[in-house]
């Protein structure tokens, strides 16, 4: 049946059925011809997403490109899609906009182009496997999501207060080196959309340093699996402060070369300031967690608001912007890179000795050595790798902050040994809510703009 | 928030259950959780907001079809599915949960869109996943899954075992799937 796509003379209804069977339908942006007014001010108000009060005075806008009350406005218009392949949609992300010349009228993002399921498979694994899952949905953080599935699971099995402090201070360090690398490869990429492509392969060059430091001591690049229930997977390997210390050495001077390269230049602020403004109260009515509401002035902050680990011993400073615009994103993401290494210093000096992970043989395996001495220690091991750990029945909602915003996991137990529901609530997921709204009125090279300030990650928002 | 039924040393009288506006509140793993019924939902989220819980953090479904008996409190009448609402309060730094019990005959549920419209693709999500439909949602449509997919996948009676898998050995043999999801395999 597929082999039929290229070959001339296909069968009228067999190539309807294909077009058919790969259709996405209702989920596209309609043309307005296709539309009633008030279908279209539903819509245009679903896209703008105001207050009820706000919504109330919609119908107060007399402009026709707007309302789309006269029948030529669809003439005047074209929809066209931006992605799924687009180099500057960051993955697969699909983007249907009706322009009007160069001006974008409507947006709608559509997605699920990576959607593999990953809350179902979740419901499959134990929780002890669940971390090589959750870890490959933000790939650029996976150790933020690790973290968050972890700490739900302990919470489920209360055991959240009983984590040894060197495995808290480790998950600290991994999550603040995750945060400068997620980062670095924000700056390499938003350069890269405006046209800056050194940068990308600037900002690519420093996110290989710390992705170099993880591969040292979780063994892998990405997709570390290395934050588990009950600790970490292993203590930092010897001569991990050499490493971070020449990360904190050298990373510094190169985000000096950063500001040279693009803050200070006119170009570079020309392309940026003053677009794709959202302002607070829209930012929180959608959702929005992370720089993306730093940047419109709302000092929101997990680490600082709701501090979990060992946050509140740690002295940093919660970046926040003025006016919301792309600019302000991205100065938030460059200076959070800073005050993440100032969190780094502070975590290298603050490290306790002890174990990394906690010595509930119920839990964690024994140490490999015990297994020879105790026959305990080996049916431990055994009963964790083949059904891993029953959790008390419950459900829990734990939130952490990510590079990209607030990362939740919800995870409902029936008391066995899998969860019963696994659900991620992934910051990209949302904020790309308020891409239609930012992108109303603006031209279609800002949009590329505002795509890359919203810095989604695809995998996580598809899951 | 501290849950007021753990003083029964000194108090001779049974204390009342805490509640929220009115509705259940019980404590889960030390986070508070308010169950509402269905119908009272958006009016209880709407006073929620205007107490300070100002942003929808997260709503999900979730299907308690092979686990029912769960523990809920007075007067909440448990059913298949759960919409699950994560509250955020930003001013006075907490959390909250609301939970609303949806009936396996009637899978509906109002829409949040009205008082938080950042849970609108969150809704999509449910539905998507679940089945659950939001009424007046402004545009319920799949989201994650082909507009044309058959079936709600993270039900629990959705069989996970295969999907047909085009360019796959019996696919090309047979020119159609050997296995439909939700029709065992002959």
């Amino acid at each position: 049946m597929s082999t039929t796509i290229n070959t001339p003379g296909t069968d009228e209804a067999e190539r309807l059925a294909l077009i058919r069977q790969t259709n996405e339908g209702g989920q596209e942006l309609r043309p307005r011809s296709q539309l009633t007014a008030k279908e279209l001010m539903r819509e245009v108000g679903a896209v703008l997403r105001l207050s009820e009060a706000e919504a109330a005075n919609l119908g107060a806008i007399e402009d026709p490109a707007v309302i789309g009350t006269t029948g030529d406005v669809s003439e005047q218009t074209m929809i066209i899609n931006m992605g799924p392949q687009h180099p500057s949609t960051h993955g697969v992300l699909r983007l249907m906009l009706e322009l009007q010349g160069e001006t974008v009228l409507r947006c709608k993002p559509i997605i699920g182009y990576l959607h593999t399921g990953m809350e179902k498979t979740g419901e499959e694994l134990t929780y002890m496997q669940g971390g090589t899952n959750v870890t490959r949905m933000d790939y650029v953080s996976p150790l933020n999501n690790e973290l968050v599935f972890s700490m739900a699971t302990e919470k489920l099995l209360g055991i959240d207060g009983d984590i040894p402090e060197r495995a808290v201070w480790m998950r600290m360090l991994l999550s603040e080196l995750n945060r400068m690398s997620s980062h670095l490869l924000f700056l390499a990429t938003n350069g890269m959309d405006l046209g800056a492509v050194s940068m990308m392969l600037y900002g690519w060059r420093e996110r290989e340093e710390v992705l170099r430091f993880f591969q040292k001591v979780t063994g892998l690049r990405m997709n570390h699996n290395f934050i588990r229930p009950g600790g970490v997977a292993a203590d930092l390997p010897a001569g991990w402060r050499d490493d971070v210390l020449r990360l904190l050495d050298l990373i510094p001077p190169r985000l000096e070369e950063y500001d040279i390269l693009m803050t200070g230049q006119p170009i570079w602020r020309d392309r940026l300031q003053g677009v794709g403004v959202i302002t607070a109260q829209e930012a929180l009515a959608l959702g929005t967690t992370g720089p993306i509401l730093r940047s419109t002035g709302m000092p929101w902050d997990l680490r600082r608001d709701m501090p979990y680990l060992r946050y509140e011993e740690l002295e940093f400073d919660v970046i926040v912007g003025t006016y919301g615009d792309c600019f302000d994103r991205y100065a938030i993401r460059l200076n959070e890179v800073r005050e993440s290494m100032r969190i780094v210093r502070q975590i290298l000096d603050k490290m306790p000795s002890g174990d990394y992970r906690i010595q509930n043989k119920k839990i964690t395996p024994p140490p490999r050595a015990r297994i020879d001495e105790s026959m305990e220690a080996l049916i431990h091991h055994f009963k964790i790798f083949t059904e891993g750990f029953k959790v008390p029945e419950g459900e829990t909602y734990v939130a952490i902050e990510s590079p990209r915003g607030e990362i939740g996991c919800y995870i409902a137990s029936d008391g066995s040994a899998k969860p019963y529901r696994m659900h991620i609530r992934g910051p990209s997921f949302v904020n790309l809510q308020c891409l239609p709204h930012m992108l109303r009125n603006c031209l279609v090279a800002d949009a590329i703009a505002i795509i890359s300030s919203v810095d989604p990650i695809l995998g996580e928002v598809d899951r | 928030m501290a849950d007021a039924t753990t003083t029964e040393a000194d108090a001779p009288a049974p204390e009342p259950p805490p509640t929220v506006h009115g509705h259940p509140l019980t404590d889960s793993n030390g986070q508070p959780v308010v169950h509402v019924p269905r119908d009272k939902y958006v009016a209880l989220i709407k006073q929620l907001a205007d107490d300070g819980y100002v942003q929808a953090s997260d709503l999900t479904g979730i299907d308690y079809l092979t686990h029912p008996g769960r523990t809920l409190p007075d007067g909440i009448v448990a059913g298949r599915f759960e919409v699950v609402v994560n509250l955020i309060d930003i001013e006075h730094r907490r959390r909250l949960r609301v939970r609303v019990q949806i009936p396996a005959d009637d899978v509906t549920c109002p829409t949040l869109f009205d008082v938080h419209p950042g849970t609108e693709a969150m809704e999509r999500e449910t539905y998507d996943m679940f089945g659950i439909e939001f009424t007046d949602h402004p545009d319920l449509t799949r989201i994650l899954m082909p507009e044309d997919w058959e079936g709600f996948p993270l039900r629990k009676d959705y069989d996970p075992g295969e999907i047909p898998v085009q360019f796959s050995n019996d696919y090309a043999i047979s020119g159609r799937p050997s296995y439909v999801p939700g029709v065992p395999p002959s």
